[in-house]
């Protein structure tokens, strides 16, 4: 599970804001969900935070609930004013992470 | 937006699903203005929840997904709030509810000076046709609202 994917645009032309898709594989299991042989609840197991930072500064943050889809698609503006790096965190129930970052230019 | 306007076309929806796929469909459309109603209580209390007292103004927020989604287990939404996103005319944060899951909370998402725009997509899952709302926190502590009613076809809570 999990593989991040992130499209971030390399050169970016300062001023401009670009958008930022994000993609990470999980099944965001409900804690709703029955399994249908005993009868017993699914515990609940989604990504409940995402949070990007440039150059360890948070530009955007989420918190997702399980409403939000399997495989949560997360898409995002961002308008950096100098060169840097991007970091990406999703965080699942439990406290385990996923990360991936993008290295970008402006001019 | 007319009520009537709105439960008339779920109406003759469910009765071509009905049409279809035998009763359930349309006995499930029976009930549902019973459970609407207490959907809406649960919205208002996780509404107040994320912002307080603060009574939402109409307007700055849009919110955008599908007329009809046929599959509701992954609703393409997307918002975006009118903002020059600088000095007071900011957005702090962007919460969104669903009137008719379960759980009214959808996402909540929050913004910075580097954002540009207070702008977002995501897929979602919708138990059934619903009105999404999407409130807006400026910097200056004002909270605008938008609304979209989005028509489910078949409803995605897994099951």
């Amino acid at each position: 599970m999990s593989r991040p994917r992130v499209r971030v645009p390399r050169k970016i032309k300062k001023g401009d804001t670009v958008t930022i898709k994000t993609l990470i594989a999980h099944k965001m299991e409900t804690g709703v969900r029955r399994n249908k042989k005993t009868g017993k609840l699914i515990p609940r197991k989604i990504i409940n935070g995402f949070e990007a930072k440039i150059d360890g500064k948070t530009v955007f943050k989420a918190a997702l609930h399980p409403a939000v889809s399997a495989n949560p698609y997360i898409s995002f503006a961002i308008s950096p004013e100098k060169s840097g790096k991007i970091d990406f965190v999703w965080t699942e129930d439990g406290g385990k992470t996923f990360t991936k970052s993008a290295k970008f230019t402006v001019a | 937006m007319s009520q009537t306007d709105v439960s008339g076309g779920v109406h003759r929806r469910s009765f071509l699903i009905a049409a279809g796929a035998g009763g359930a469909a349309f006995a499930a459309a029976q009930f549902t203005p019973g459970i609407a109603l207490a959907d809406k209580a649960l919205t208002a209390q996780a509404i107040e929840k994320a912002i307080g007292d603060r009574k939402p103004i109409e307007g700055r927020v849009t919110i955008d997904g599908p007329e009809i989604a046929e599959n509701g287990n992954t609703v393409p939404v997307g918002f975006e709030v009118e903002s020059k996103m600088a000095g007071d005319d900011m957005v702090k944060a962007v919460h969104i509810f669903a009137e008719g899951n379960p759980r009214p909370e959808v996402a909540n998402f929050w913004f910075s000076e580097n954002s540009g725009a207070a702008r977002g997509a995501f897929r979602m899952r919708m138990a059934k046709t619903q009105n999404l709302i999407a409130l807006a926190e400026m910097a200056d502590g004002k909270v605008y609202m938008g609304q979209r009613l989005v028509k489910v076809t078949i409803g995605g809570c897994g099951g």
